[in-house]
């Protein structure tokens, strides 16, 4: 309990929030590296996602590789690119990447499964080309879900940023890692402390995101929906 | 008009959905398609505009191989409704009428306004133009469906059970508009259902299918019912046994006209 006090006090003293090292640095650090990951890893998997979901093939191959990439031990595949990169952020980047691509991946792919396969027939029978049915009908009713990923992946990331301080001087991890170091257990549950609620400010903006890119016509009528149409998506073809 | 020509379907599967089919299909009129589930209406319709294609045959229009043309624009020139109206839950309605004009590269205003012109040729109010479909009733979606279909004014409108999935009082509503709108419109309408009722009213043409996907008879209501080709087709209209199996007979002077229960359908006009 004590530790908590402590650790309270250290994020309060106004010390800790100047200069170089200080907290805003530091936090400043840690949310802009998540961003650069989270930016670097949409570019990669919502593409491929979206793809997979809406052409139906290769779903096996996205889900073995996002399992794979799932298994790998975070801190280990650091430890690697570190040794074969060097210090600095050259070697947290690509290992968080990693860590992001399967949520992102799995978002993407279950957004665009998620939508009754008959609107899609339809979009494709009054003659859209495959990619208007992917923009103007795929991706708006999948967002929910596609965000989702994306929530899920920033959250992992933002946790997970703790360990670039590992290889690098950067980010909240900074303070966890030096308090480790020189015993200042107060530094270091301080910045953890910081790192949770980082997350959870993220995390509650997500949360509305979501909520406001749900369609308005899918929205409005949430309860008429759940009353008149079966639970699973029919064939489309009947 | 539409021709099938020695048109056949396997899919990849090995079901053949559609067997050996020849048919021509007249312009300006309705031809229903009719027959028990699985019997391959929706695949012969959809051979029409291309969202399914033929492994054997040729499907013409006005004596054009549909297979020649690119599938996009095929589509764009042929209206569609489905059964459960298809529509975008995302979009308004007036916005999803106004669909297929958009692609066209008509003007954002001018396609919003020739929308609303439609959904009054298929009897829906315009307040109606701004909501979304699942604050429609299934009758209302259905035609908003229609409009749908007819909003870049194609020769050809194809419907698929359009009218399965609403209460039978609607159903009757939307025929009877069907009636009338074609009256007006006298599209290229091909129609597909597996109620012969609703075949038989609204069918210029009908044509039953049986499974397998072949075709056991051609012809307009009157013709059917006067010769059918086959027992199966006999058996299908009910000729035989059914409802439409009537006879005369005479109660207190009256010539009463009953079907195979006994049941009066009506009196004999003199
Ligand atoms: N994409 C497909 N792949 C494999 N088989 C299919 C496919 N689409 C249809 N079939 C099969 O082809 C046959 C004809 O199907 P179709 O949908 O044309 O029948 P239908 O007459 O429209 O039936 P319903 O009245 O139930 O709508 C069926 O046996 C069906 O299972
Ligand atoms: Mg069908």
């Amino acid at each position: 309990m004590n530790l908590v006090l402590d650790a309270i006090a250290w994020i309060l003293d106004p010390t800790n929030w100047e200069g170089v090292g200080g907290i805003p640095q530091r936090l400043w650090e840690h949310l802009w590296i998540s961003a650069v990951i989270l930016l670097i890893a949409a570019a990669i998997a919502l593409p491929v996602g979206v793809l997979v979901g809406h052409t139906g093939r290769g779903r096996e191959a996205a889900v073995t590789v996002s399992g794979a990439l799932r298994a790998l031990p975070t801190l280990g595949v650091l430890s690697l690119f570190a040794l074969w990169l060097g210090i600095g952020l050259r070697a947290p980047i690509p290992a968080l990447v990693i860590l992001a691509i399967p949520p992102l991946l799995a978002g993407a792919y279950a957004g665009i499964e998620s939508i009754d396969r008959r609107i899609v027939d339809a979009a494709r029978a009054m003659g859209m080309n495959e990619r208007q049915i992917v923009g103007k009908v795929e991706v708006p009713l999948g967002l929910p879900i596609i965000v989702g990923g994306i929530r899920s992946a920033t959250l992992q990331i933002i946790a997970t940023a703790t360990l670039a301080a590992y290889v690098a001087d950067f980010g909240l991890g900074r303070f966890i890692f030096s308090g480790l170091k020189t015993r200042d257990y107060a530094e270091m549950l301080g910045g953890s402390i910081l790192v949770i609620v980082l997350a959870l400010v993220v995390d509650g903006a997500f949360a509305l995101t979501q909520r406001l890119v749900v369609p308005a016509g899918v929205r409005a009528t949430r309860f008429t929906e759940l009353r008149s149409r079966p639970a699973r998506p029919r064939a489309a073809v009947g | 008009m539409i021709e099938f020509r020695g048109v056949t379907k396997q899919f990849p599967d090995g079901t053949v959905a559609v067997e050996g089919v020849d048919i021509v299909i007249p312009p300006h009129k309705t031809t229903v398609l009719v027959g028990s589930s699985g019997s391959g209406k929706t695949t012969l319709l959809r051979m029409i505009n291309r969202m399914v294609d033929p492994t054997a045959g040729q499907v013409l229009i006005d004596g054009t191989d549909v297979a020649t043309v690119e599938p996009v624009a095929l589509r764009r020139g042929i209206g569609y409704v489905m059964q459960n109206s298809g529509l975008l839950p995302h979009r308004k309605v007036v916005d999803n009428v106004a669909t297929v004009p958009l692609l066209r590269g008509t003007s954002k205003r001018e396609a919003r306004a020739h929308a609303l012109e439609l959904l009054d040729t298929v009897g829906l109010d315009r307040s109606l133009a701004e909501k979304y479909p699942a604050q429609l009733s299934g009758g209302q979606q259905q035609r908003v469906g229609v409009a749908r279909g007819l909003a870049v004014d194609p020769n050809i409108l194809l419907m698929d059970e359009p009218f399965g999935a609403v209460d039978p009082i609607v159903r009757a509503e939307l025929q009877q508009e069907l009636l009338r709108l074609q009256e007006e419109l006298g599209k290229t309408v091909v129609f597909v259902t597996h109620d012969i009722d609703e075949a038989f009213l609204l069918g210029d043409q009908v044509v039953i299918m049986q499974q397998g996907g072949r075709i056991s008879q051609a012809a307009s209501p009157v013709e059917i019912l006067a010769n059918p080709a086959d027992d199966f087709v006999a058996d299908f209209v009910g000729a035989r046994r059914g409802k439409r199996a009537l006879h005369v007979t005479e109660v207190d002077g009256q010539r009463l006209v009953v079907d195979a229960d006994g049941r009066p359908a009506g009196v004999l006009a003199s």
